[in-house]
């Protein structure tokens, strides 16, 4: 309570604890076993600080054990954490002030309205200084479109409701990083896309938010940096662009002159082939620009000229040879 | 935070009912015993037949009957509910995270049970002292040993006696508290522990058991009708004290070595 204020009602982050550069969040051989199975391991995470990064994994894949040790409230079988280059859970007190989190869905007390649900967390921990209280609450109400529903009580909200309290919650004081395990859970097309929103406006200042989801087309709108996990072994990791790229993009031209076109784009290197009448090929590191142009001016009439990205979950599948499906 | 937590705790409807439940037994008792004319001499608990006499001793007979059941059923709720009821919530992970440190969310909500406690005892105590006065006459207070004290001295002796069954009450919380550390259903903790206390007046009621008897925590429970003597003698009261301090010693270290190393996952 001594602490120093953290008076801003702006969610942008406090006095910097260590110098920009510094990793989020650093993993190194975590792991949880229950029992003999190993339910997160030896994973080696590194999220950017800055960052949007997405945690993705079907469900059962360990995602919230995972999250559950970041934030200390459960203790790995081994491996250690660190946030924002401080060891946890000994640094708790310390870095926990600065991060807002969600896991495994929000908890609160049933017979308590939203707002007093509110007041009563931010009044159990440091930095929750009581004169700002009613401003932050209102705020952060506001933020996730709670304000009107601020006094009925909890056991009369909905899930998504719930779920948006949850959140406030998160977003009660600055926050240098927001640890959301699967934030949208729960909530109709408009509040998945008011997350998102919210999400993208965190980032924008600066915010780091690291975001669990078995949502594969869902995060792939937000996030800037992907983690995969399979059977509580990390699958890959790195930006999105890397990852899309790294799993080969294809083109694939719609015309009349098949022939020509198969042409120009071997003389250009590419393996191209025609499959249900169009021709297809792997775009490689070409430029789609240049291809387009090699065929309009090798005097084939284009009908359509598409590029293929692979989704995330095509990403998935490549890389595990599984389906995004409970694998244990 | 202690402020927010009482404030939480008494906020709760189902506290309030159940400091009304306490409230009213002893009302309902001293109701009866104006209805029925009083009970014929040297029947029921000790105190209750000096209530037609003295509406004071109604506060000490409410203490003498509420001690054995109504108290600790009371005190397991609230001390059961303390650390299982929020994992059971699931807030405790919030609370952890907020971050509360467990040490400190453990001493908060341990003095929240302990000012159940001496609330619980205090309503209890002060229920039976005002139906008692307003039903029946009040007057000089005859000791055990057979002075009479002013009627204040002698409702200073009865908050004594309240101070004592409070503090009474405290192993048995600690007990609670523990049982509440190892699960996340409030109700097992809470059932654990009245479990413990049967097989503590059980125990005590086996003549060939005296040997362990002493070291039970219900066993000097009475002592507090003590401070109704003239001199008040301290022998069985401090036994009792110390022997409760003795529970909450151990009770609260097991309780904080295992909510400080358990994994939360609820
Ligand atoms: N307390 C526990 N005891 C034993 N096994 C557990 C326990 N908690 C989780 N598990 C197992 O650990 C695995 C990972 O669980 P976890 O909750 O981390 O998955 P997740 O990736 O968050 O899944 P979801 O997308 O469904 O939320 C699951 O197979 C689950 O059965
Ligand atoms: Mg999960």
């Amino acid at each position: 309570m001594s602490a120093p204020a953290v008076d801003q009602l702006h969610p942008s982050a406090g006095e910097p604890l260590v110098p920009t550069g510094t990793p989020a969040i650093v993993t190194e051989g975590l792991t949880k076993r229950f029992g003999s199975v190993a339910v997160v391991d030896q994973l080696a995470l590194e999220v950017p600080a800055g960052s949007v990064f997405g945690f993705l994994g079907p469900n059962g894949s360990g995602k919230t054990t995972t999250i559950r040790m970041l934030l200390g409230l459960i203790s790995p079988s081994a491996g250690e954490v660190e946030l924002f280059g401080r060891p946890m859970p000994s640094a708790s007190d310390e870095v926990l002030p600065q991060v807002g989190a969600l896991v495994e869905g929000p908890a609160c007390y049933p017979w308590l309205t939203g707002k007093q649900n509110l007041e009563r967390i931010d009044a159990a921990g440091p930095h929750g200084e009581r004169s700002t209280r009613p401003a932050r609450i209102a705020l952060a109400l506001e933020r996730v479109g709670l304000s009107a529903a601020q006094d009925k009580k909890f056991k009369a909200y909905s899930l998504g409701m719930r779920q948006r309290l949850g959140l406030a919650s998160a977003l009660l004081r600055p926050r240098r990083m927001l640890i959301l395990d699967e934030p949208t859970n729960g909530m109709d097309p408009q509040g998945t896309r008011e997350i998102r929103h919210l999400i993208r406006e965190l980032a924008a200042d600066g915010t780091t938010v690291f975001l669990s989801s078995h949502l594969l087309a869902e995060i792939e709108q937000v996030c800037t940096h992907v983690a995969m996990m399979s059977l509580g072994k990390l699958v890959t990791q790195g930006s999105l662009a890397a990852l899309q790229g790294a799993n080969a993009a294809r083109v694939e031209v719609q015309t009349d002159d098949v022939g020509r076109a198969v042409e120009i784009l071997r003389s250009l290197g590419l393996e191209a082939e025609v499959q249900e009448g169009n021709v297809r090929a792997e775009l490689g590191d070409r430029r789609p620009e240049d291809l387009s142009h090699a065929l309009v001016t090798g005097g084939v009439g284009l009908r359509g000229f598409t590029i293929e990205r692979p989704s995330l979950e095509d990403t998935f599948v490549a890389l595990t040879g599984e389906g995004f499906d409970v694998a244990r | 935070m202690l402020l927010a937590e009482l404030r939480h705790l008494f906020r709760r409807r189902r506290i309030q009912a159940l400091l009304v439940v306490l409230a009213l037994v002893p009302i309902a008792i001293v109701v009866a015993l104006k209805l029925s004319g009083g009970p014929t001499r040297g029947e029921g608990p000790t105190f209750l037949n000096q209530v037609t006499n003295n509406g004071v001793f109604a506060a000490l007979a409410a203490l003498v009957i509420t001690l054995p059941v109504f108290l600790p059923l009371a005190v397991s709720i609230v001390a059961g509910d303390a650390i299982a009821g929020e994992t059971g919530l699931g807030t405790m992970r919030y609370l952890l995270i907020r971050p509360a440190g467990r040490s400190r969310l453990l001493a908060v909500k341990a003095a929240t049970v302990v000012a159940f406690c001496f609330a619980a005892t205090a309503v209890v105590a002060a229920a039976g002292l005002i139906v008692g006065s307003i039903l029946f006459p009040v007057g000089r207070v005859t000791t055990l040993s057979g002075d009479t004290l002013s009627v204040w001295s002698g409702i200073g002796r009865i908050a004594i006696a309240a101070l004592l069954v409070a503090l009474s009450l405290l192993g048995l919380a600690a007990i609670s508290f523990f049982a509440s550390t190892l699960t996340d259903v409030a109700i097992g903790a809470m059932a654990a522990t009245l479990g413990i206390l049967i097989l503590s007046g059980i125990l005590d009621a086996i003549p060939q058991l005296s040997a362990i008897q002493p070291w039970l925590f219900t066993h000097n429970w009475l002592s507090f009708g003590d401070v109704m003597r003239t001199h008040i003698t301290w022998t069985g009261i401090t036994k009792n004290l110390g022997l409760q301090a003795g529970y909450v010693v151990v009770f609260t270290s097991a309780a904080w070595a295992r909510f400080t190393s358990r994994d939360v996952l609820a």
